[in-house]
């Protein structure tokens, strides 16, 4: 019965397949197991959130994903090809911003499209402005990048990402560096984005308000060695307000889970 | 405005200084000239174009020199940063040659060359090659590893990443090696100028020498003044610009 149903079965195949995913670094004092068999499918157009504390491989994963960084076993799908570098289908955004400060706003956003083959210059620039203005900066196309607030920074920062037009938006803790009001109107601003641009994105942080407040999913994970413990559903009606309440339970059952899976010294996970 | 009012009152009172000290007998005039004096050598050194011709034959050699040092100083420095074998061998050698003073050229160049061009540049070459490929190696390690990572996602790779990521981005440090790369190759020619006797071209280094040998103050110092204020010149013309948009841009500038 199962088995005619499965061979039956009419789906697209997973936008994002990690399978069995281990990698090891040696460091000065020994190995450090980053990943144990991993294993996660993503949606298309999913919002998947990993969360865990710092050291817990999430962020390896992450370079993985975006082919920066080679597994040690197992392999990453995308769109079922198997990911062996870097590709403009897959963009990332980075813990601090790593803008370039030899280039002003425009020139950061267009980096990724002058690599982009058959456009002509006045097309990248259009495409260009047009990010910029999907992130509210349009005034801002020629200011240094030192000359912006940290939430400013991130909006370019997410600008170049989006730029190429990539399918897949991976993200590692880009809001970690913010004030608590600038994230907020971030969340608001990523949520939009992701609706209406139709990504796919993974979104690594370790705080899991912030991780329930975007994810369709929160995914779970625990260190030495860096394991996915538990996956979350989240139900919730988009947009989300970080501050609501049904948030907050989600958010207590899922930091109770994590404590579960911690050893007591290792708890520094913002709830 | 304020600024210039306060440059041109410090120097009238250093040479009204420099006047009184002469006038009331301090020194022996043979041994300082009064400013007037050497006002005076200026004014006839340009009628008979000595000091004019002098200063172009120098400054040709030296931006020739430099030139040729920025275009292998440059490329080796990168190739130091990029490769280990590189770094344990020419950076451990360039490293060593930096710190040998560049008339110690001299000798090594005139037995080789001769009493020729070749030998200037030689010189001039050598005493400015290092101090750019030792900036350029220190400028492109201090690159952070994220910004070519994040050049690697959007699909830059190999040469492209070096030309439009590595190297803009270690340009603060390379500017300034640029800059001590044109201050060394300054100091040797003139270092040059003076220890060889050529018949190519007379620099203003050989000016100075022969200002000694005739026992001419008013030339000695008015030659030097002349050599400050190339130097001068070139820092506020060619690397001035330079610097202040280097600085807009990484918002460095200090108001």
């Amino acid at each position: 019965m199962t088995t005619v149903s499965e061979e039956l079965r009419n789906v697209a195949p997973e936008k994002l397949a990690v399978e069995g995913v281990s990698k090891t670094f040696r460091t000065q004092r020994g190995h450090v197991h980053a990943l144990d068999n991993v294993s996660l499918n993503v949606r298309e157009g999913e919002f998947v959130c990993l969360v865990g504390p710092s050291g817990c491989g999430k962020s390896t994963l992450l370079s993985i994903i975006a082919g920066l960084e080679s597994t040690d076993s197992g392999q990453v799908l995308a769109d079922g090809k198997p990911v062996t570098g870097p590709g403009r289908e897959r963009m990332v955004m980075f813990q601090e911003s790593a803008l370039f400060p030899w280039l002003d706003v425009l020139g950061n956003v267009l980096f990724g499209l002058k690599l982009k083959p058959n456009l002509t210059g006045k097309e990248r620039r259009e495409v260009a402005l047009f990010y910029l203005k999907l992130v509210g900066l349009e005034n801002f196309i020629h200011a240094n990048i030192h000359e912006l607030s940290g939430g400013m920074k991130q909006r370019v920062a997410l600008a170049r990402a989006l730029a190429p037009n990539p399918r897949v938006l991976l993200m590692d803790e880009p809001f970690a560096a913010l004030d608590a009001l600038t994230r907020e109107q971030l969340y608001g601003d990523i949520q939009r984005i992701w609706a209406e641009r139709k990504k796919t994105i993974i979104f690594v942080t370790h705080n899991v308000r912030e991780a329930v407040c975007l994810g369709d999913r929160v995914v779970l994970f625990s260190p030495h060695p860096g394991r996915i413990q538990e996956k979350f559903e989240i139900k919730l009606p988009r947009p989300r307000d970080i501050n609501s309440v049904d948030l907050a339970k989600y958010s207590t059952e899922i930091t109770r889970a994590l404590k579960r899976h911690l050893k007591p010294e290792t708890t520094e996970v913002a709830e | 405005m304020k600024r210039w009012l306060l440059v041109i009152i410090f120097f009238a009172v250093l040479i009204g200084a420099w006047e009184y000290l002469v006038r009331r007998g301090v020194w022996s005039p043979v041994l300082v000239p009064s400013p007037l004096d050497v006002g005076r050598y200026f004014v006839s050194s340009i009628q008979d174009r000595t000091l004019l011709e002098a200063s172009y034959v120098t400054m040709k050699r030296l931006v020739l020199g430099y030139v040729v040092s920025l275009i292998i100083g440059l490329p080796l420095g990168l190739l130091n940063a990029r490769f280990k074998a590189c770094e344990d061998t020419i950076g451990v050698l360039a490293l060593g040659l930096q710190t040998l003073p560049s008339v110690c050229w001299a000798p090594l160049a005139l037995l080789w060359f001769g009493q020729t061009e070749t030998a200037m540049f030689f010189i001039v070459i050598m005493g400015s090659i290092w101090s750019v490929t030792l900036a350029t190696d220190a400028g492109v390690r201090s690159v952070p590893p994220i910004y070519a990572r994040a050049a690697r996602t959007m699909g830059s790779g190999g040469l492209h990443t070096w030309l439009k990521v590595i190297f803009p981005a270690s340009l603060p440090f390379v500017v300034s090696g640029m800059k001590q790369g044109w201050a060394f190759a300054w100091r040797s020619l003139m270092a040059a100028e003076i220890y060889v006797t050529i018949l190519t071209g007379f620099g203003l280094g050989h000016l100075l020498h022969y200002g000694r040998e005739l026992h001419a103050m008013d030339a000695v110092i008015g030659i030097m003044i002349v050599i400050i204020v190339i130097g001068l010149l070139a820092d506020k013309i060619l690397f001035s610009p330079i610097e202040r948009f280097l600085h807009r841009r990484w918002g460095t500038a200090r108001n």
